[in-house]
């Protein structure tokens, strides 16, 4: 009985496809609509960076990201991710151990405590180092009297960036190392592996499309942020310029295609972001969307 | 925090990855956040709250929640339609555009904030046809919005799309052999389990919005009272080396951010009593 009405219930279905779908004329409103809105909104301002940055012809934009100032802020950024990033796959590392394969009071309040940094403006992530060890900040006299810089220098710099970047790796890894369970790590302990070993032949390749996933995030938010790093970078030219803002120095000199030829470095960033992520969710398969799942 | 704990696992490791989890959260989240808290305390009550309630100060909350506001609503609408395209219909270079909706996360904001303004000034590729119909976007709260819409795209889109996918599509053929038109079985049987998700993108979009500052600063034109953002505010006081003023609009800014995203969630957790449970 049952068997027949579904039956029934999909011929009729199939003998009118407007059951299911819309007809035409909808389909390509919505269809027109949606990319009329992404077009407007994503793909016209990559390509107005890229007819800004070529406008005064392709020697010129060689030479926009070939001086001085820019290679100096290349390298900083690279600096200031390859210092910020580690720091944070380590805590990711490290918090998800402890979070997923174990149990104990105040679990949630940590997960909520470590997505943090997410939920702060990013004007307020770089004031909080500044209030701290800024000329009138808390330590700021006693680093002063020591020599030392951090705000308006590189330690400022690195610390705002671990800190915007903080959550990326742990948020990818905690859903995952809960949806693996610890069996596997059970089985090696219990087979006589020593707890480094069962790490790193267990976990550490169970979680590497993760961690690769977290890195990928974390290092293209700490290249590209501009909020926190222009709060306590104090724009020393060639010393405390990141990329980005290195690109806003540029811009509000008015030297328009230097800035659109150095933003198109960051575009080329994002665009191999988007495109790494993707890679990984595919090679992953439906590991990582299985531990997203599971933490809702 | 409590760190009495109840073990279950044999696995080892659970003191050195939980003390260097704790020490190292404290050291790069909590010691920083806490100063917050610590400076604003250094002003008397009168001049914490003639601070944040000065009248350039209020517009600037205007203008930030307004416009977050605005643009979070507009990627709600343009979201949902755009994750219903991505996942009912089929084109050529959907998988293309469905990987570029998460651009906005990984483009730098400073660089989004001036192309955005090259499109959107009176030359730009776009501002040109709103300049002759009589549109300012750029350097006009409505620039401030675009700003914010670009930066809040995504939300709505990925936490709708896989809602929309687990709809049972058999329920939509039950719905049409009852009589129900393609409209309402959309707006009855289809959007209902898909509006909590909805709201959690409008939450994710509102608030990642109302803090934004790189992509804004560069299209708003910062004339103060017109189109200054709270966070240029706060910046603007930390140049001035005004550290107390610039916390207690932050300290302000958090409250009040947090007040609202509790209103949303409990809103959230009414719609999904009231939908969820279909």
């Amino acid at each position: 009985m049952a068997d027949s009405i579904a039956l029934r219930a999909t011929a009729v279905a199939k003998a009118h496809p407007r059951a299911r779908s819309e007809p035409a004329f909808a389909r390509w409103a919505l269809t027109g609509t949606a990319l009329s809105f992404l077009g407007l909104f994503l793909i016209l301002p990559l390509g107005v960076v890229f007819a800004e940055a070529f406008k005064k012809g392709i020697g010129a934009y060689l030479m926009a990201i070939s001086q001085p100032e820019a290679l100096a802020a290349v390298r900083l950024t690279l600096l200031v991710a390859a210092l910020a990033v580690p720091l944070n796959l380590v805590f990711g590392v490290a918090a998800s151990w402890a979070i997923a394969k174990f149990d104990f009071h105040g679990k949630n309040v940590l997960i909520t405590i470590i997505d943090l940094p997410f939920a702060v403006s990013p004007v307020i992530s770089g004031m909080i180092f500044v209030l701290l060890f800024g000329s009138q900040g808390l330590i700021g006299p006693w680093l002063a009297a020591h020599d030392l810089k951090v705000i308006f220098a590189g330690p400022g710099i690195v610390l705002t960036t671990v800190f915007v970047t903080f959550p990326f790796a742990a948020r990818e890894l905690i859903p995952l190392m809960q949806a693996q369970g610890s069996e596997e790590e059970e089985a090696a302990l219990s087979l006589g592996a020593s707890g480094w070993q069962t790490f790193l032949r267990i976990t550490l390749p169970n979680i590497k499309w993760g961690l690769l996933y977290g890195a990928i995030l974390a290092n293209a938010r700490a290249m590209g942020e501009f909020g926190a790093v222009s709060v306590v970078s104090g724009h020393i030219r060639g010393v405390t310029n990141t990329l980005p803002l290195h690109v806003e120095i540029l811009y509000n000199e008015y030297n328009l295609s230097a800035a659109f030829a150095v933003a198109s470095l960051l575009v080329l960033l994002a665009l191999v972001t988007l495109v790494a992520k993707r890679i990984v969710e595919w090679k992953s398969g439906s590991e990582l969307a299985a531990g997203r799942g599971e933490s809702k | 925090m409590a760190v009495v704990l109840k073990r279950r696992s044999i696995l080892p490791g659970f003191g050195l990855a939980m003390g260097f989890s704790v020490l190292y959260l404290s050291l790069v989240v909590l010691v920083p956040l806490s100063t917050v808290v610590l400076k604003t305390a250094t002003l008397s009550w009168d001049q914490f709250w003639q601070t944040i309630t000065a009248p350039r100060v209020l517009a600037s909350y205007q203008l930030s929640f307004g416009a977050s506001f605005v643009g979070a609503l507009i990627n709600a609408f343009f979201g949902l339609v755009v994750a219903w395209v991505l996942v009912r219909y089929d084109f050529p270079g959907k998988r293309i555009v469905d990987g570029l909706v998460d651009l906005p996360f990984a483009l730098p904001t400073a660089v989004a904030g001036i192309a955005l303004t090259a499109a959107y000034s009176g030359n730009g590729w776009i501002g040109q046809y709103l300049e002759t119909l009589g549109i300012k976007a750029a350097f006009t709260p409505l620039g401030v919005v675009i700003a914010l819409t670009f930066i809040g795209l995504p939300f709505v889109v990925r936490t709708v799309q896989p809602v929309l996918q687990d709809v049972d599509q058999e329920v939509e053929e039950a719905a049409a052999i009852l009589g129900a038109r393609r409209w309402q079985t959309f707006s009855r049987v289809i959007l209902p389990p898909v509006l909590p998700a909805v709201l959690t993108g409008f939450t994710l979009a509102f608030s990642r919005a109302l803090g934004e500052y790189g992509s804004v600063v560069f299209i708003a034109g910062n004339m103060p009272m017109r189109t200054e953002i709270t966070p240029l505010l706060i910046v603007t006081k930390l140049e001035q080396f005004d550290y107390a003023g610039a916390t207690a609009i932050a300290l302000a800014m958090l409250v009040a951010s947090f007040v609202l995203l509790l209103l949303m969630n409990l809103l959230q957790w009414w719609s999904r009593r009231r939908y969820g449970a279909l």
